[in-house]
């Protein structure tokens, strides 16, 4: 996994709430059976018109949103299927970090194992930002896990809270299964203890 | 230990592996249920990194997703399907898991076969990567949905770093009405909290309400309880809960079995156990539900109307609002019996098991789909399939004009050629409104399969209270 430290990058403001992962990636697209190449299917409903053709109206269609690296949108984000090819098309994509004011479980937790960063923002802030990308040409922020923090070089800045285990992973780039399989012996231990109470699928 | 805990605590307790200092619990997997689209990439992780799969035997997979629900044997025309499900038949034959695959009695969705084979058990801990797992809550098993790569983790290591959820208990007294269903109890549950509002909680649900639901009614509560956000949904067992596991295939027999029971009476919460979030909910409040928009929450009662913009629940929302009239083609205020369909789809994990048939086909009974409506009906698995057979159920259907047809996912998510075509309008019994979840442009409204079935024959949605059973 690749690590997260510190990134700066422009944003595209997505501001929309309960964004779900039927449209970040849609099912015709899962059939794949590959980690990569999911990017020119992101968002891929909302970003054609009904003749197949680009919508320009949808922010990612915008030029002046093509070097976004950063989408920050409504409460919610990542809500219903697990499918973790939504987080690989927004990584494929070229977003490194996603603002939010709430993000659905499921998704938070594949955005850790794809070194993608889920930033948690309050209402007001989040809003603000979704203002000020969409007022101010190349808007940029810069999103530091290190220090916890997003800020602009407009005045903005905010702090953001994410728990010292996944920050830790992020800031390293660690693989996880790596760190679990440290554990070996608990587990097998743990497995000797429970070995006939639990379920089977051996008949 | 000396605290009350909760049903959640206990399964929870037994399930720490070890607090690594610094890092989240490891918490052991029991059972590893697998399908065709999201284990692909995580069985090709092990493989580049020399690894296998640490217990294949709490591992097993089906096809689901993406399969025809044609008769079987008629050959896969997509071949990108086809593609993944010989990887998914190939992966498990390299690693020695398990798989009811396309031609077996056994296959079927993996959340209507995991509890139809007994897999599913109380106080047991069980992931799959789809976000319905929720489902087997209802067996009082702590059942979660995951991504790809914690698929693989899990494969690799039979457990998951784990952060403790937070509890909520939904607590549903009274009596649920003639013709309202445990779904219309699960839309009446996100109606009230929102589809965000038990996000990074596991639901406890009990009450009378919750007791007096059949096992399908449970799963069929706990599997949209992800459709409120929440990580898993947990119902205590009891004697309806023993009675549908005795004698299943892979649930405990003969000692075991009492042995078994002898852990499971135990499991309830302990009177006074605390929970961070406590809700109320008055069954007989409760109406057949409708939605109208597109999320789960989006709900009304079948005799009400599409919401005015004038609406609090709304205003908070406009553009929201009017984003999802204009792609369900709706106005405010529009009656929701006037709403007329095009399509109906009676399936899915949420609402595909032998009960959800039986409630469909006595509504359909002696009555016609109506002219310009296509209606399908797709058993949960292959052992839905024979047993509604034996009763008869695909004749009842048959003779109304609705298409009987073989297990799967189906038009849920259509991933497969059901789908709806663009402006097509659809009552389905399934568990997701998105924008176009079911085909593009599609437009879907949740409903129970008996409101479903009702509103195939009338050609638009009807209160089933007021239904002329033959």
């Amino acid at each position: 996994m690749k690590p997260f430290r510190v990134h700066k990058g422009q944003v595209a403001p997505l501001d929309r709430a309960n964004v779900d992962t039927d449209q970040i990636i849609p099912k015709q697209f899962l059939k794949r059976i590959e980690r990569t190449g999911f990017g020119e299917f992101l968002f891929f409903d909302w970003r054609r018109a009904k003749d197949g053709s680009p919508d320009p109206s949808f922010v990612l269609n915008q030029p002046r949103y093509a070097d976004a690296t950063i989408l920050v949108a409504g409460k919610n984000f990542g809500c219903g299927s697990s499918r973790e090819h939504a987080v690989w098309a927004l990584d494929d994509f070229g977003f490194r970090a996603v603002i939010a004011p709430s993000f659905a479980d499921i998704f938070a937790n594949n955005c850790v194992k794809n070194g993608v960063l889920a930033v948690v923002l309050n209402d007001v802030e989040a809003g603000e930002i979704v203002r000020r990308a969409t007022e101010m040409p190349d808007y940029e922020i810069t999103v530091d896990l290190e220090q916890r923090r997003v800020h602009d070089q407009q005045g903005f800045s905010a702090a953001f809270e994410i728990d010292e285990f996944t920050r830790h992973c992020l800031l390293e780039g660690l693989d996880d299964i790596g760190l679990t399989l440290q554990h070996e012996s608990e587990i097998a231990a743990y497995e000797a203890r429970n070995s006939v109470s639990q379920t089977s699928t051996s008949e | 230990m000396n605290e009350k805990r909760t049903l959640f605590d206990k399964i929870w307790d037994e399930h720490v592996v070890c607090v690594p200092p610094g890092r989240l619990p490891l918490l052991y997997i029991d059972l590893h249920l697998v399908h065709e689209v999201t284990s692909p990439q995580a069985f090709d992780g092990l493989r580049v990194a020399g690894r296998r799969v640490r217990q294949p035997h709490r591992t097993v997979a089906t096809v689901d997703h993406n399969i025809p629900t044609e008769p079987r044997g008629t050959p896969i025309t997509d071949p990108i399907a086809a593609r993944q499900i010989q990887a998914l038949q190939q992966n498990c034959k390299e690693f020695e898991v398990p798989l009811f695959d396309m031609d077996s009695p056994d296959q079927g969705i993996v959340h209507v076969i995991g509890p139809e084979l007994g897999l599913t058990q109380p106080g047991t801990t069980i992931v799959c990567g789809d976000s319905h797992t929720s489902t087997h809550g209802a067996f009082s098993a702590l059942a979660f949905g995951i991504g790809t790569s914690e698929v693989e983790h899990v494969l690799a290591t039979q457990c998951l770093p784990q952060r403790k959820p937070k509890t909520m208990s939904i607590h549903v007294s009274g009596k649920l009405a003639e013709g309202v269903s445990a779904k219309d109890l699960a839309l009446g549950v996100i109606r009230q909290i929102g589809t965000d509002g038990a996000a990074g909680h596991v639901i406890e649900y009990s009450g009378d309400a919750v007791r007096a639901l059949s096992m399908e009614g449970r799963m069929t509560l706990c599997n949209m309880s992800i459709e409120a956000g929440a990580r898993a949904a947990l119902i205590a067992p009891d004697e309806t809960t023993y009675a549908y596991l005795k004698e299943r295939r892979f649930a405990p027999h003969g000692p075991d079995w009492d042995k078994a029971l002898a852990r499971w009476r135990i499991l309830a919460s302990d009177p006074g156990a605390h929970y961070d979030t406590t809700v109320q909910i008055d069954a007989s409040q409760l109406a057949p539900f409708v939605t109208w928009g597109t999320n789960p929450g989006m709900v009304v009662p079948v005799d009400g109307c599409v919401p005015l913009a004038s609406d609090s629940a709304i205003a908070a929302d406009r553009s929201t609002f009017e984003r999802m009239l204009q792609y369900m083609g709706l106005e405010p205020g529009t009656r929701i019996e006037d709403i007329a369909i095009d399509r109906v789809f009676i399936g899915s994990c949420t609402n595909s098991r032998l009960e959800d048939l039986r409630a469909a086909a006595r509504v359909a009974k002696g009555h016609s789909v109506a002219r310009k409506v296509r209606a399908m009906v797709v058993p949960g698995s292959q052992a839905v399939k024979r047993a509604a057979e034996q009763e008869g159920l695909h004749q009842i259907f048959q003779d109304a004009g609705f298409e009987w047809r073989e297990s799967g996912c189906s038009m849920c998510l259509g991933m497969n050629p059901d789908i709806l075509q663009p402006g097509e309008r659809c009552a389905s019994t399934s568990n997701r409104n998105f924008e176009g979840r079911q085909g593009r442009g599609g437009r879907t409204h949740l409903v129970s399969p008996m409101m479903a079935a009702a509103a195939a024959i009338a050609g638009h949605f009807t209160d089933i209270r007021n239904w002329r059973f033959h």
